[in-house]
C-alpha cells in the first residue's frame, strides 16, 4: 500500500499534464482553424514558417 | 504534375464555381498602428488547399506583406504589411484569381460569441481532467471492495472530495449561473435540477467521507458535469458557427460607400460610418446602403429587392433612394437621410421585432420535456427520502437513497438528446449550401405544411430573359450593336442574346427613355414606345422597341427567366406533403406567367409588405404552419412573422437576419433542408422516448437504494452513449435520401 504515495501523485501529475495540453491547445488557437490544417499539409513545395506573430 | 491543365480561375478542385464579383476597395476597413496595417477578408469559393496556397501566394507577393494567413474553416484572410500599399491590390490580388471578397468589419465582432464558446470548452476540458482522475480512484475503491482498509479508502476518498471541488467551482459555474438567474425570476428550467443534484451529491460525498462512509458520490458529480458541458458546449458551437456564417454572408454585401467631402473630393468609408447629411455618390451597379435624397443625376433604380417590382424604375433629381436598390446606368450624388442601422421602412422595422417576440413564444422540444420532468424528478426524490425515513431508516442512509435518486435522474442523456442531433443536422446541411441559424430552427421546418414563395430573385433569377418572337435575328444583331452601351438589364439580356458583337457608333442615353446612336451611318433608337414613336399598345411583361433609319418599329418582348431548378423543386417539395404558393409584389401578368410555368395554382400579385403578413396570418390562423422563403425588404417582415423561413445567399442583410436559415447553393436545397429536418426532429423525439425509458428503469433501482456510485456511473455514461450514437445515425440516412 506505500506504493500509493508515490503512484497517486505520478497519475495525477500526467493527468495535469494532458490537461495543461488542452489548455494550452485551446488558448494559442490550435482548434481555430482544423481544415486549414488538414489542407496545408497537402500543400507542395514547402515553404520556411512565417516569422512568429502575436495573434492580433 | 496534373495531366489536365488547372482552371483559370476559382476553386482548383472544382469544388466551387468562379466568383465573377467585381474587386471591392477595402481601403476604409484597413486598421493601422503605426506603419503597420492589418486587413481582414471574408474570401468566398476557397474550399482546398489548392485555394490556400494559390491565395496567400498570391496576397504574399505584393510588395511590403508581413504575413498572409487564410483560414479554410471560416474564409477569413488576414493581412499584415508595413509601408504604403493600397489595400485595394490586395482584394484585386484575390479577386483575380476568381474568388469573391469583401472585407470583413472586425469592430463588432462575434467576440462574445467566441469568449462563450471558449470558456464551455475550457470547463469541458477541465470536468473530463477531473472526471478521468476521480474515476481512477473510484475503480479501486470499487475493485477493492470488502478488502481495502478503512483508512485507505477514506484517503483515496479524501484526494476525490480535493480534485471535485475545484472542479466543481470551475466547471460548474454556467450552471449556477443559469439556474440563479431564472430562480431569481421565480420560474425553473434544467440548470435547476442539474445545479441542485451536483451540489447535494458534493455536500453527501464530503460528509460520508468524514464519516469514513463506503460511497461517495465524487465521480458521479464529475461526469455529470463533463456529459453536461458537452452538450452545452455543442450547443453553443452551433449558434456560434451558424451567426459566423450568416455575418460572413453579410459581409459579402459589405460594400464600401463613396462619400463626397465638403471639397467634393470622393473618399471610400464604411457603411456605418455614414451619417445623415452625408452627401454620397452612387456609381452605376452599386447598391444604396442608406436611404436617400437624389440631389443631382438621373438614372434608372432596380428595387426588386426593396419592393419585388422586377422593372427598373426612373428616378432624379429630388425623389428617394431607399437602401437595397440598386443604381443601374447613370451616376447619382445624393444625401443620406439616415444612418446604415436606420435606413428601413420604420413599419417594417416594427413588424420584424413583433414577428421576433411572437417568435418567441415558441416552446422547444427540449423546454417541454424539462418542465414536464422536473418537478417529477424532485418529488420522487423528496418521496424516497420520506418514505425511506418512514420505514424506519437513519435520516443519513435516506439522503444518501434520496441523492442517489436525484444523481441517477439527472437529464445527462435529456441534455445531450436534442444538443448532439442539431450538431449532426447543422453540419450535414452546412455541407450542403444551407446555413442555420438557430438549433430549434430544425423544429421548426419539420413542421412546416406550407411554402409562400416571393416571386422576384426567389423563383425567379430577377434578370430578364428575351422572347425570341417577332423579330429577324439581323433586327436582334443590329439592336444589339446598341445595346451593349448600357447597362440597363433589359438592354444586358438583349446583348447576351445576341452574342459578342460590335459596338454602334455615337451611342447615347437618355435615362428612362432609351438609346440612340448611329449604325453604318444610319440612326436607331432603341427604348420605350414613347421614345421610338411606337404606338403605345399593352404589353404583357417588358418590352423594348427597335427602330432603324425610318423603317416600322421592332418590338422585343422580355420575361423574367424562372431559376433552373424551381420547377423540379416546387414537384419536389409537393412529394413532401407541402402545398405551394406565390405572393410576390410584382405587377399580376408577371406572376401569373411565373406561376403559370411551375404549375401553382395560387398567386398573389401587388402584394405590400402588410399584404404579405396579412396573408400569412390567414393561413397561419387556418392551422397551417407556414415556411416563408424570401429575399427582399418587403419579405423581411413576413420572414419574421412566418413558422419558419428562409433566404437565399444573395438576399439582404435584413432578410437574412430574420430569417432561420439562409440557402447558398440555389432552391434545390429547399426539399433536403425539410427533409433534414423532419429527420432530426424524429431523431431528437426518439432521444426523449430513449431518456424517458431509462428513467422508468433506473428510477426504481435507485428508490430502493440500490443505486451505488458504480451504478450510477455505468447508466450515466450508456445512456449518453446511446444517445449520441442515435444522433449520429441521422447522419447516414440523411446521406442516404439525397
Amino acid at each position: 500500500m506505500s506504493g500509493l504515495v508515490f503512484l497517486i501523485p505520478i497519475a495525477l501529475m500526467m493527468g495535469f499534464a494532458g490537461l495543461a495540453g488542452f489548455l494550452w491547445a485551446v488558448r494559442s488557437g490550435q482548434f481555430d482553424d482544423p481544415d486549414g490544417a488538414a489542407a496545408r499539409i497537402l500543400i507542395s513545395p514547402d515553404e520556411p514558417l512565417p516569422p512568429k506573430k502575436p495573434a492580433p | 504534375m496534373t495531366t489536365a491543365a488547372p482552371p483559370l480561375a476559382g476553386c482548383p478542385s472544382g469544388l466551387a464555381p468562379a466568383s465573377a464579383d467585381a474587386a471591392v476597395n477595402p481601403a476604409a476597413f484597413v486598421r493601422r498602428t503605426g506603419n503597420r496595417s492589418r486587413l481582414s477578408l471574408t474570401v468566398r469559393g476557397a474550399k482546398c488547399g489548392g485555394c490556400l496556397s494559390r491565395i496567400e501566394g498570391a496576397v504574399s507577393a505584393l510588395g511590403g506583406i508581413e504575413q498572409a494567413r487564410m483560414n479554410l474553416s471560416n474564409g477569413r484572410l488576414d493581412v499584415e504589411w508595413t509601408g504604403s500599399l493600397d489595400p485595394q491590390k490586395v482584394s484585386d490580388a484575390v479577386t483575380a484569381l476568381g474568388y469573391g471578397v469583401a472585407p470583413l468589419d472586425t469592430s463588432e465582432g462575434d467576440t462574445a460569441h467566441r469568449k462563450e464558446e471558449r470558456n464551455l470548452l475550457l470547463a469541458m476540458g477541465v470536468a473530463g481532467f477531473a472526471t478521468a482522475n476521480i474515476m481512477l480512484l473510484s475503480v479501486s475503491v470499487w475493485g477493492g471492495h470488502g478488502e481495502m482498509g478503512e483508512a485507505t479508502r477514506q484517503g483515496l476518498h479524501a484526494i476525490s472530495g480535493l480534485i471535485a471541488l475545484p472542479t466543481l467551482l470551475f466547471s460548474g459555474q454556467p450552471f449556477f449561473r443559469s439556474a440563479l438567474a431564472v430562480l431569481k425570476r421565480g420560474r425553473t428550467n434544467m440548470d435547476v435540477p442539474i445545479s441542485l443534484a451536483l451540489i447535494l451529491a458534493f455536500s453527501v460525498s464530503v460528509t460520508e467521507t468524514i464519516r469514513g462512509g463506503e460511497h461517495a458520490y465524487f465521480d458521479a458529480a464529475c461526469m455529470l458535469l463533463f456529459f453536461l458541458l458537452i452538450g452545452r458546449f455543442l450547443d453553443a458551437r452551433v449558434r456560434r458557427s451558424a451567426y459566423a456564417a450568416a455575418r460572413d454572408l453579410a459581409a459579402l454585401a459589405n460594400r464600401t460607400v463613396t462619400r463626397l467631402g465638403t471639397d467634393g473630393i470622393p473618399q471610400p468609408a464604411r457603411p456605418a460610418d455614414i451619417r445623415p447629411g452625408d452627401r454620397i455618390l452612387l456609381a452605376p451597379g452599386e447598391r444604396a446602403v442608406v436611404d436617400m435624397d437624389i440631389e443631382s443625376g438621373a438614372s434608372e433604380i432596380d428595387e426588386s429587392l426593396v419592393t419585388g417590382e422586377s422593372l427598373p424604375r426612373f428616378a432624379t433629381t429630388g425623389m428617394k433612394l431607399m437602401a437595397g436598390s440598386v443604381n443601374l446606368t447613370q451616376p447619382i450624388t445624393g444625401r443620406a437621410t439616415a444612418t446604415a442601422d436606420d435606413s428601413l421602412l420604420s413599419d417594417i422595422a416594427r413588424m420584424l421585432e413583433a414577428g421576433e417576440q411572437k417568435r418567441s413564444t415558441y416552446r422547444r422540444i427540449a423546454d417541454k420535456a424539462v418542465s414536464f420532468y422536473v418537478p417529477i424528478v424532485h418529488t420522487t426524490a423528496l418521496l424516497t427520502f420520506i418514505g425511506w425515513l418512514l420505514l424506519g431508516l437513519g435520516a443519513r442512509e435516506a439522503i444518501l437513497i434520496a441523492v442517489s435518486t436525484l444523481i441517477i435522474t439527472c437529464p445527462c442523456a435529456l441534455a445531450l438528446a436534442a444538443p448532439v442531433v442539431q450538431v449532426v443536422a447543422a453540419g450535414r446541411l452546412f455541407r450542403s449550401g444551407v446555413y442555420l441559424k438557430s438549433g430549434d430552427a430544425l423544429e421548426r421546418i419539420a413542421a412546416c405544411d406550407h411554402i409562400i414563395f416571393d416571386k422576384t430573385g426567389t423563383l425567379t433569377l430577377g434578370t430578364p430573359r428575351l422572347v425570341p418572337e417577332g423579330f429577324t435575328s439581323a433586327h436582334l444583331t443590329a439592336a444589339a450593336a446598341l445595346a451593349r452601351a448600357s447597362r440597363h438589364p433589359l438592354s444586358r439580356a438583349l446583348a447576351q442574346e445576341a452574342g459578342p458583337g460590335p459596338l454602334a457608333s455615337d451611342v447615347k442615353e437618355t435615362a428612362g427613355l432609351g438609346l440612340e446612336g448611329y449604325l453604318d451611318g444610319v440612326h436607331c433608337r432603341l427604348g420605350s414606345a414613347e421614345w421610338t414613336g411606337a404606338p403605345a399598345t399593352q404589353t404583357s411583361g417588358p418590352a423594348l422597341w427597335f427602330v432603324y433609319g425610318s423603317d416600322a418599329p421592332i418590338l422585343f418582348r422580355f420575361e423574367d427567366d424562372l431559376q433552373a431548378d424551381a420547377a423540379t423543386t416546387i414537384t419536389r417539395l409537393q412529394r413532401l406533403g407541402i402545398t405551394a404558393e406565390i405572393v410576390s409584389g410584382d405587377r399580376a401578368p408577371a406572376v401569373a406567367s411565373a406561376a403559370a410555368r411551375l404549375g401553382l395554382a395560387d398567386w398573389t400579385a401587388a402584394a405590400t409588405p402588410q399584404e404579405k403578413v396579412r396573408r400569412l396570418e390567414a393561413l397561419q390562423s387556418e392551422g397551417k404552419r407556414v415556411l416563408m422563403v424570401g429575399d427582399g425588404l418587403n419579405d423581411a417582415a413576413a420572414l419574421a412573422l412566418a413558422h419558419a423561413s428562409a433566404a437565399p445567399g444573395g438576399a439582404l442583410d435584413i432578410s437574412q437576419s430574420a430569417s432561420d436559415a439562409v440557402y447558398a447553393g440555389g432552391l434545390a436545397a429547399l426539399p433536403g433542408l425539410i427533409r433534414t429536418s423532419r429527420a432530426a426532429k424524429s431523431v431528437m423525439l426518439q432521444n426523449f422516448a430513449f431518456a424517458a425509458v431509462y428513467n422508468v428503469i433506473a428510477v426504481p433501482i435507485a428508490i430502493l437504494g440500490h443505486a451505488t456510485p458504480l451504478v450510477a456511473a455505468i447508466a450515466m455514461s450508456a445512456s449518453s452513449i446511446v444517445v449520441c450514437l442515435n444522433a449520429l445515425r441521422l447522419n447516414l440516412t440523411a446521406e442516404r435520401t439525397t
